[in-house]
Formats: C-alpha cells, structure tokens, sequence
C-alpha cells in the first residue's frame, strides 16, 4: 500500500483567528513495503504530518492517497474505518492508552472493534505477547500492574493486533532503557521484513533513522525538504545544520577519524560495526602498502 | 562534609500483603554528600523511580530510614524537606505553569510567599545560571526541549535547592538538548556548588558524576566511579544498559584487529589512543 502526500498543507483551527500553518505544500511519497524515517526538530510538522497517515486529520490544502483511497482537502472523507485498520499507529507513550481489566482484554479490543472473532481475536493477542517479549501469563494480568516498560509492549501489540499493513511509530522507544530500545526497534525490523510491511518511524534518533531506515525525510517548519537513503542524507553536515540537524554520532566520529587518517573512508558508515570493519580495512590497507 | 542525602537499607514493596513478590527496592544504602554528583543507573523496573519517590516523601519505606539533611524523613517533617529538593522530570512539556519563561520560573516563589523584589531578582539569577536569561517573555511552548529543561532547572533552582534530582531529565531530548542541559548542570556544580542526583539509564550522562549507584532488580549490585562502574563491562549489558560508545568502538576496533592500548571511556582517548597506535610511530 503506497502513502502519497500530494502538497499537503495543514491548518489548526482553520478559519478562526488562531489560524495557523502547520505544514506547508508537503510532497512525500512512501512506497510499498519502504522503512521511511521522518525526521526533525521540536516543531517541524512531524506529529502533524503523522496524523495524516490514517485520516485523523485532513488536509487543509493538497490530497493525501493512502494505497487506493484519496483524501483530498474541501472533500468530506467516507468510511475511514478500514483505512484505520490498514494504518496503525503506534503514539508517543502509548501505554497511556491501556484501559482494559486484563491485558488480553486490552489486546483483543482493537481486532474485535474491527469485526475480527472473539476466537480469532484471542488467538493473535497469544501470537503477539510473545512476540514483543513477554511471558503468556502476562495476559491474564491487569495491565496496571505491569511496568513502564511492559505496559509499552501490550500497547504495541494492541495496533499489531489489527494486523496493519502500514505501522506508523512516534519515538516508539523514548523513555525505555538501551535492551529495551533495542529489543522494540529490532522487533518492529523483524515484522517488517518478515510481513513486508510498510514502516514509517517519526523520531529524532539519528542513530535509530541511520540503522533501521531505507530513506529518511527531514521535515523543518512545517516543510518536507530532503527525503533520500541515509547515506545521502548524511554526506551532508552543512545542509542538516541549516534545519538544526546534527550528523548521527556514528558519522561524527568517521570525521573524527577520517580527520586523523587524513583521507576518506569509501563510504559514510551507519553502524559501529561497519565503521570498525572500515577502519580495519583502510588501516590494514595502509600498512600492506609500506 | 555536609550529608545532604543518605538511604539506610531502605526496602520498599507496592505489594507488601505478598511477599513471595519482589520488592521494589530492597535493603539499599547509600549517602550524597554537599557538592556531589550522584548517578542512579539501572534498567526499566530497577528501582530506579521507586526511589526518587522515597526521596521526595511521595512513598515510605516499610524498613530503613532516608534522611534528608540528616533528618529522617516523615509525615511531619515532609513540606519542610520537600522544600530543599528540586526535581526536573522525564517529560518537558509536561511541567510549565506558566505562560511564559520567567512566570513559570516564578511560580513556586510566588506559591511560597517570597517578596516581590527577591522574587524578580531570584527569577533573572536562575535563569542567568541557565543561560536562558534572553528568554524571559518566551511562551515555553515555542522552545527547544533543551531550553525546556534548562527553564525547569532555572525553576528549581529558585527555590535554592540543597538537593537538585534529574529524573530522566534528558531522556526524551535530542543529542543537542541533551549535551545543553548536561553542560549547564555541570557548570552550575562549578559555579555554585549544587548537589545533583540523577537517575538515568543513559550511560552518557552517568559519567559526568563522581559516584554511580548501579541498580538491577531493586537492590544496589554495585557502586564506585564511572570508571569503576563500567569497568564491569559485559555485566551492564547483561542488565539492560550498554556501554558507553567509546567503549563499544574500542571493543570492536579490536575485533577487526585494529591496534589500541586500552580500553577508553571517552571519545577523546580513544581518538588519542589510535593516533598513538597507529600513525604517530
């Protein structure tokens, strides 16, 4: 299911003096199966433009396509509904929303909304607990006796629960610890590969954009203005720094060293290991030389 | 040295009806003294929340004491204490009062009755010590998180705190916002001697403190140094933290068999040690 966003702008409290523009003349296009990163700073637009990705919001100017369906600004939009059941999003502290007595209420609520068996409903609430890591008696359990950290995961397999096609995630890890981090994001990396799913990432980890994304678009007031592979993207200080951007901490330090080497490394390095490897090599290179 | 802060094995339960359950904290001991920077590091489920709130009265321990200026802390005596605490949280758009910078700053003052004349000289002060004093007619709404948290430091800090406690203070922030607020709790340690306790999980800002308490399953598994602490290497990853990045790349620059000396906890020795490794020969 393909996400176009065709020169979309969007308006709070359109036609009131509290007029104000969130986002301006948006053009992203997010193909089928693509792991896409949003990226940008405190006020760029990108929880706006987040909400656009299943109909929470209309546009005020332009028209978004979500796979067949059209949303165009000035249009009443039909039947949302199925558009919300191919498109989960994943909030900010989603765990805010757990409401249920027990956790496999909580999980089976969402399918069972969508017209998914009681049966069919429980059976992927037991699929799913386990796949975001946590025991089965889990279920059983009220959800506000878990953790912080265990509530986010009951959270996350309530969206996976409807089986989305598309997943949209808002800083899906802020506040976990680094296992914890990396278990969600490595996680949501696995179903994406394994479901050919379409994964949207809106956050502002460099580090989690570099490693996990196949194109990363930087939203600055309220615009779209870069979108390409992360290795594009990151061979550009200058440009980020213009929308208040920093490098990833992994691509810092490749200067730092490259720097020292006083020469380049073939290729910008998205990883630790990749850049240890690099090193290795351009080191070993050096002295086969001598 | 002044003691501004001890725990002495304080153990806490939510579920004290049950105890087969494990305790949120148990049997823990530790003490802060003036002008020190603690860091409380441990994973999700630690230990780590439970105890701020011990700290600031919010939850009694069922065994131990914690002392707050040497006093032990109870019902009675807990306004008084909380006063001398000022606490910055996880979340920056959650903790603004006011519709701009310099009402937020003074809205505890105005709360506790300070004059008006101290109370314009305290907020400009605070908010000079956070570099935030150009700031003062901002909406907090329209700032970055790190200015954010800088003005809920500048909050704190005008109550003229003994104790400042960062509760995840930087978790939610950018790479930038998080070195802002970081450097400026540093500078305030120079400048005016302010005693900090963090509790993180990021392992960063854990070693800007004199001291670490490392946390894992409510009880303290160890205590020392930065250096100390993450000398145990493998044993953090194992409860849920990492290493600090320098530490990582050492460890697999090594792996792929490039030279080092050592091991190194900042970016910059480690940048060192390959200079010295490799091309300074």
């Amino acid at each position: 299911m393909d996400i176009k966003l065709q020169q979309v702008s969007y308006a709070y409290s359109m036609g009131t003096p509290f007029e104000k523009y969130a986002l301006y003349d948006v053009d992203v296009t997010i193909p089928h199966g693509t792991y896409q990163a949003i990226i940008g700073h405190t006020g760029s637009g990108k929880s706006t433009i987040l909400q656009h990705f299943n109909g929470l919001l209309k546009p005020s100017k332009g028209q978004v396509h979500i796979g067949d369906r059209v949303i165009v600004a000035g249009k009443k939009a039909k039947e949302l509904k199925p558009i919300r059941q191919k498109v989960g999003i994943v909030f900010q502290f989603p765990e805010h929303q757990l409401f249920e007595e027990t956790v496999l209420k909580d999980i089976m609520f969402g399918p069972m909304n969508f017209g998914v068996s009681q049966q069919e409903a429980e059976a992927r609430a037991r699929e799913l607990i386990k796949l975001v890591g946590l025991p089965e008696d889990t279920l059983n359990k009220s959800p506000f006796d878990l953790s912080g950290g265990q509530m986010r995961r009951v959270a996350i397999a309530g969206v996976l629960a409807m089986d989305p096609e598309v997943i949209v995630l808002d800083e899906p890890t802020a506040g976990l610890d680094p296992r914890g981090q990396k278990e969600i994001m490595d996680m949501f990396y696995a179903l994406h590969k394994e479901r050919g799913l379409t994964t949207i990432l809106v956050t502002h980890s460099m580090e989690d954009a570099a490693r996990y994304a196949d194109n990363i678009a930087i939203m600055h007031e309220g615009r779209s203005v870069l979108n390409g592979a992360p290795r594009e993207i990151f061979s550009d200080a200058e440009t980020l720094e213009k929308y208040r951007l920093e490098l990833p901490h992994i691509v810092r330090f490749q200067r730092k060293i490259e720097k020292l080497m006083n020469q380049s490394l073939p290729k910008i390095c998205l990883t630790e290991e990749e850049l240890a490897a690099e090193v290795a090599l351009a080191l070993g290179e050096g002295r086969d030389a001598k | 040295m002044t003691e501004i802060l001890s725990f002495n094995n304080v153990s806490f339960s939510y579920t004290p009806d049950q105890p087969e359950l494990r305790k949120a904290v148990q049997n823990v001991s530790f003490s802060i003294n003036e002008g020190e920077w603690i860091a409380i590091v441990g994973h999700n489920g630690s230990g780590k929340s439970t105890m701020v709130k011990l700290v600031s009265g919010l939850l009694f321990p069922q065994e131990g004491e914690v002392r707050v200026m040497r006093n032990v802390l109870t019902e009675e005596n807990l306004w008084e204490t909380r006063s001398n605490i000022g606490m910055v949280f996880q979340n920056p758009d959650n903790q603004f009062v006011g519709a701009t910078v310099q009402d937020d700053v003074a809205f505890a003052l105005e709360n506790s009755g300070v004059p008006y004349k101290e109370m314009v000289e305290r907020v400009h002060t605070s908010l000079a010590q956070v570099k935030m004093d150009k700031f003062l007619n901002h909406e907090p709404h329209h700032l970055s998180g790190g200015q954010k948290q800088r003005v809920a430091i500048a909050g704190a800090l005008a109550m003229r705190p003994k104790l400042l406690i960062l509760d995840e203070a930087t978790s939610m922030l950018d790479p930038q916002g998080r070195d802002e607020v970081l450097k400026t709790v540093r500078a305030l340690r120079e400048e005016i001697g302010l005693t900090v306790l963090s509790i993180t999980h990021d392992v960063e800002e854990a070693l800007y403190a004199d001291r670490v308490l490392f946390m894992n399953d409510g009880k303290k598994y160890a205590e020392g140094t930065p250096s100390e602490i993450f000398a145990l290497g493998d044993k953090l990853v194992e409860f849920g933290l990492e290493l600090p990045f320098a530490m990582r790349m050492t460890k697999l620059f090594q792996e792929k068999g490039v030279r080092l000396a050592g091991q190194h906890m900042t970016e910059q020795e480690l940048v060192n040690d390959l200079w010295t490794s490799n091309f300074n020969k």
